[in-house]
């Protein structure tokens, strides 16, 4: 067996025990990224192979932790995909301003940029004090990141060009304050937002929402964890709700796609059939 | 290594950037149609492109283009490119798969993501390419699929619009190939055929 065979292995033999020790189920994860991520966790954590780690990884709660950062934090930025975030104001919101209140859940919501911006696109659309977004992630460290609301300055011309793109009506400096090389979005922003911890690889469903965003997540799953990631979320939409996904995702040839319309041409925007 | 071994590839990774659109004209526009391994490209592109330069070279181009989509199954005769924003990953099954982990070599999609993937998926039975470009992404990459036992082609820096990919390369391995641009598709079409 060569070494990277063995290294495949070592990384079968982990995440089985982990499974059983934790509760996290990586096995159905698209192993090439998932091997990418580990193999990188293991160059910065001083083992010298994955079966040295997996003794210390299984018995102690706080290196685990470590590694469950490295393999699941995913990056996000405010208004990623402006032409989506786009679509979102014209082709959705107006359906969402027609119920008296909306619950949106955002699943893999990361640090939260992408929950800040569903908040302040809302906001913008008249539906103030009309939603809550069920912002829920694998990763608790990330939620209370995204919890504080506080990201680098540096990365506010980026967020503030892309918040334009996706047809911004305000001024995007008046969402948060500078603080040194801070910019801390606005408490109100988070009135709207619940974040809790939610794994889609084993928990169950939320009931009843009218919009569910998970963009660029079920990219990292396997055939058989995207379906059942899709079936929960066609158990928690309500009829005539929209499901968003990433660019590079679609139901193209998933069970569930009979049940859903695709709104918008190259856009992954659906909505579910009344009947 | 045996005289006239016959070498059997599976699939061939490019990767490009600078210069990389007139670059893959001319090496993809030149492929039989009927190339008998799928081609994964990496091209340097700006986040929000569309999917225009593969519909721009499947018109150029006898061989098929297209965009790579969510887990489809790499099949030969088509060329799949890196969609913008994502790096694109094969899976030891021959399906691809993306990811946006963040920029390696300032670069997403990068050319080491692909090339690293690729040289496990398919180890001895891959070709990596290195063409024109800024820059160093893509050096590691081409190294593990040598290091695999698979086979390396860096176009001939003198030859390329920008050299610092090519010289990086090859400053970091021996490839097994360093031509001109021009002469890529007909070693990449003699070599897939199993002719010695």
């Amino acid at each position: 067996m060569t070494d990277d065979e063995l290294t495949a292995l070592e990384i079968k033999l982990l995440m089985e025990g982990v499974a059983q020790v934790y509760g996290y189920d990586f096995r159905e994860y698209a192993e090439a990224s998932l091997n990418r991520r580990l193999i990188q966790w293991l160059s910065g954590s001083g083992f010298a192979t994955i079966s040295l780690a997996q003794s210390q990884l299984l018995r102690d709660r706080t290196l685990f932790d470590s590694l469950l950062r490295g393999i699941t934090v995913n990056v996000s930025e405010m208004f990623r995909d402006p032409t989506f975030f786009k679509a979102v104001r014209d082709h959705v919101a107006p359906h969402l301003k027609t119920y008296p209140f909306v619950k949106i859940w955002h699943a893999g919501c990361a640090t939260g940029e992408e929950a800040y911006s569903m908040a302040i696109l809302l906001n913008e659309e008249g539906l103030k004090g009309r939603f809550r977004i069920y912002a829920t992630d694998i990763n608790e460290e990330v939620l209370r990141k995204a919890q504080e609301g506080i990201y680098q300055l540096q990365e506010m011309q980026h967020y503030t060009r892309n918040y334009q793109l996706a047809g911004g009506t305000g001024s995007f400096s008046d969402y948060y304050t500078a603080r040194y090389d801070h910019a801390i979005f606005d408490a109100s922003l988070r009135e709207n937002i619940v974040f809790a911890a939610h794994n889609l690889a084993v928990d169950a469903d939320f009931g009843e929402m009218n919009l569910i965003l998970c963009r660029n997540v079920m990219i990292y799953f396997k055939q058989p964890l995207k379906e059942r990631v899709l079936g929960l979320f066609d158990s928690s939409l309500v009829p005539g709700g929209f499901l968003c996904l990433g660019t590079k995702e679609s139901l193209y040839q998933r069970k569930i796609s009979d049940r859903y319309e695709s709104i918008l041409p190259r856009m992954q925007i659906y909505r579910k059939r009344y009947a | 290594m045996r005289k006239n071994r016959v070498r059997r590839f599976k699939a061939v990774v490019i990767g490009v950037s600078s210069g990389g659109v007139s670059a893959l004209k001319l090496l993809l526009g030149a492929l039989p149609v009927d190339f008998p391994v799928p081609i994964m490209v990496v091209t340097h592109i700006t986040p929000d492109s569309d999917d225009g330069l593969a519909v721009l070279l499947d018109t150029y181009c006898a061989i098929r283009v297209k965009e790579a989509d969510e887990q489809e199954t790499a099949t030969a005769g088509t060329v799949y490119l890196a969609p913008a924003n994502y790096h694109l990953l094969v899976e030891r099954s021959g399906n691809l798969s993306f990811s946006i982990d963040p920029p390696v070599n300032f670069a997403r999609p990068s050319v080491d993501v692909l090339f690293e993937s690729a040289a496990e998926a398919y180890r001895t039975e891959l070709i990596g390419v290195i063409l024109t470009g800024a820059g160093s992404d893509g050096s590691r990459g081409l190294l593990k699929i040598s290091n695999f036992g698979g086979l390396t082609i860096v176009q001939d820096p003198e030859d390329a619009e920008m050299d610092s990919m090519p010289r990086s390369a090859l400053q970091l391995l021996k490839a097994d190939h360093v031509v001109r641009l021009n002469e890529i598709s007909h070693l990449l079409t003699r070599l897939v055929s199993g002719k010695p």
